[in-house]
């Protein structure tokens, strides 16, 4: 049985690793450091982590200001509260000059669960994608987030690194590859692709091999990075297929369905669906009954395909 | 630089600065006009800064958090060496160094992108606490507008100032007491800024706003363990009668016919 972690838990303790390695970087939180598991990295390195107590606005233009003076701020709060309460702040104090602030913003998507719709940010990618400069990673499970924070702070510029809040099972490796603005075909397949992000990649997995069962070629690409997006590869693989399927833990719109959907229109021949949050807010509940209720399972996955490949189901 | 020196040099500064803006026909006079003098002491009396060497780590930093008044900082940073005063009159053009508001990946010698009220009070406790944590021994400065006070992050930011004990920061206040809509007490009254800045930990220093030897001995003043507040009474349009005390002067371009008589006015050299 593989292991199985939260992706916070791996966000702080990849961010303490990395604090070892690496004494430019900084930690910024805001009151959330038990939550979003900076307390990991304050705990090894106490002199290099910031409170900003709760107070957003303040500690990106702060982040910033540590940019200026040569440090590698990594912010943390929830990312409905990073992306939305500062959005402008992160706008105009951070990317408009290209600062090097990282934001790693937690209990991202509908699977924060029972704190319900005030919590669950299902437009954070939409936000961060219309900002120039911006690089965004939404790791699938706790090796992709390890990855994505050592990645991050290679990175001369802003990063968002979207961290989903469940324990999930650690499915890719130590080695698999991560290239940022390089998707991952993680399963090749000739009728039909599904384009994932995130927590939704297992899905898809799940999805496809629940298709060969019944004779159809589910491709599944891994879009670990949502800007800058890999239209080349995403291309390459709707050409391929009859249909493409996106899914994200995400509204449909602004997030990986619309960076898809771009990429195909006037493109593709593929039929395609955008599966994700349909333009509505989240609400209380237990993750997986969430997904249940917003469509967003393997079953769900499954019939989408289905449908657009022309099976009766 | 003498104080007769820098009186004279004021008056050059505004010719400068009244050029600029009528030149390009947009930009905010008034608070130009205002802050003037506070930026003349920091760069004349207070900061260290190498106009060779705009990017010296152990520079003083300032953040214009009042980014609208950026044509009296390029018309110092001109003056000082950063650039040619001849660039002063391409201000707000396409291609421009010179925006309508700080860039600093743009002008030498800006250290921080402002314009966005309330945002540079922020980014200036994140330099003092980055040299804070290196180390360094430069100060950091964020000049603020009156009418800015009124943005949240503005009392975010102080209190992080106080918080994280920040001696080598300091807020300086612009207060001329107009903002666009109006007075600040028709607008949104700020209320005491003196009694405010003291709640939230800071050392206060209350200034005539247009005297450099005043203004530069407050930034002097030897403190400790928290950080400083100076406010400068200012008057917004200083110098160009028509302009002093009117709200109206926040943003308006001048005629060819103000323009005459504002220079007439503030007298000095002719520019060229």
């Amino acid at each position: 049985m593989a292991e199985s972690k939260s992706l916070r838990v791996a966000y702080g303790e990849a961010l303490a690793e990395l604090g070892a390695v690496n004494d430019k970087v900084v930690v910024l939180d805001a009151d959330l450091a038990h939550a979003t598991m900076t307390s990991l990295f304050q705990a090894k390195h106490p002199e290099r982590f910031f409170n900003f107590g709760l107070a957003e606005a303040n500690m990106m233009g702060a982040a910033a200001g540590m940019s200026h003076s040569g440090l590698i701020p990594f912010v943390s709060t929830f990312a409905l509260f990073g992306t939305g309460r500062a959005y402008e702040q992160i706008r105009n104090s951070i990317a408009y000059v290209n600062a090097n602030v990282k934001f790693g913003l937690s209990h991202s998507g509908l699977s924060v669960g029972e704190d319900g719709g005030s919590h669950q940010s299902v437009e954070d990618i939409a936000l961060m994608r219309v900002v120039p400069n911006m690089t965004i990673f939404v790791p699938c499970d706790s090796a992709e987030t390890r990855k994505a924070v050592f990645a991050a702070a290679e990175i001369d510029g802003p990063v968002y690194i979207r961290v989903a809040r469940p324990v999930v099972e650690t499915f890719t490796g130590p080695d698999t590859p991560f290239f940022p603005g390089k998707a991952n075909l993680l399963r090749e397949g000739r009728d039909v692709c599904i384009v994932a992000t995130g927590l939704m990649v297992k899905e898809a997995l799940t999805a496809a091999g629940s298709l060969a069962g019944k004779g159809i070629r589910a491709a599944v690409l891994n879009v670990h990075t949502i800007k800058p997006f890999d239209s080349e590869t995403v291309l390459a693989a709707a050409n391929r297929c009859d249909a493409v399927v996106s899914v994200e833990e995400h509204s449909v719109i602004g997030g990986l369905g619309s960076a898809v959907a771009e990429t195909l229109a006037g493109q593709s021949a593929a039929t395609f669906r955008r599966l994700g949050i349909q333009d509505r807010f989240g609400q209380s509940g237990k993750p997986a009954d969430l997904f249940k209720a917003y469509g967003l399972t393997p079953a769900h996955i499954e019939e989408a395909c289905l449908k657009l490949l022309g099976k009766n189901i | 630089m003498s104080d007769t020196t820098l009186d004279g040099l004021a008056v050059q500064l505004r010719r400068d600065i009244l050029e600029m803006l009528y030149r390009c026909q947009s930009g905010h006079p008034g608070g130009s006009l205002s802050v003037l003098e506070i930026l003349m002491a920091l760069y004349y009396k207070t900061m260290k800064t190498d106009p060779s060497n705009p990017q010296w780590e152990d520079r003083d930093r300032l953040v214009l958090s009042k980014g609208h008044g950026c044509p009296a900082l390029y018309a110092i940073l001109a003056n000082k060496g950063f650039y040619p005063r001849e660039d002063l009159w391409n201000l707000r053009q396409l291609g421009s160094h010179l925006q309508g508001h700080p860039d600093m990946a743009k002008t030498p010698g800006v250290d921080a992108n402002t314009g966005s009220l309330g945002q540079g009070a922020s980014i200036a406790v994140g330099m003092a606490l980055a040299a804070k944590y290196k180390k360094a021994s430069y100060r950091v400065f964020a000049v603020l507008g009156d009418g800015e006070l009124q943005e949240g992050q503005i009392w975010e930011a102080a209190m992080s100032a106080a918080h994280y004990k920040l001696d080598n920061l300091t807020f300086i206040l612009d207060h001329n007491g107009l903002q666009i809509d109006g007075s600040n007490d028709e607008v949104m009254g700020l209320g005491n800024v003196m009694d405010k800045f003291a709640a939230f930990g800071f050392e206060c220093f209350d200034v005539d706003g247009h005297d450099i030897d005043a203004i530069a001995a407050a930034l002097a003043a030897p403190v400790s363990g928290k950080p400083r507040f100076v406010r400068c009474r200012t008057i917004k349009g200083r110098a160009v009668s028509f302009m002093e005390n009117n709200a109206g002067w926040h943003g308006k371009p001048m005629n060819a016919q103000e323009f005459e008589s504002a220079m007439k006015e503030l007298g000095g050299k002719q520019n060229g």
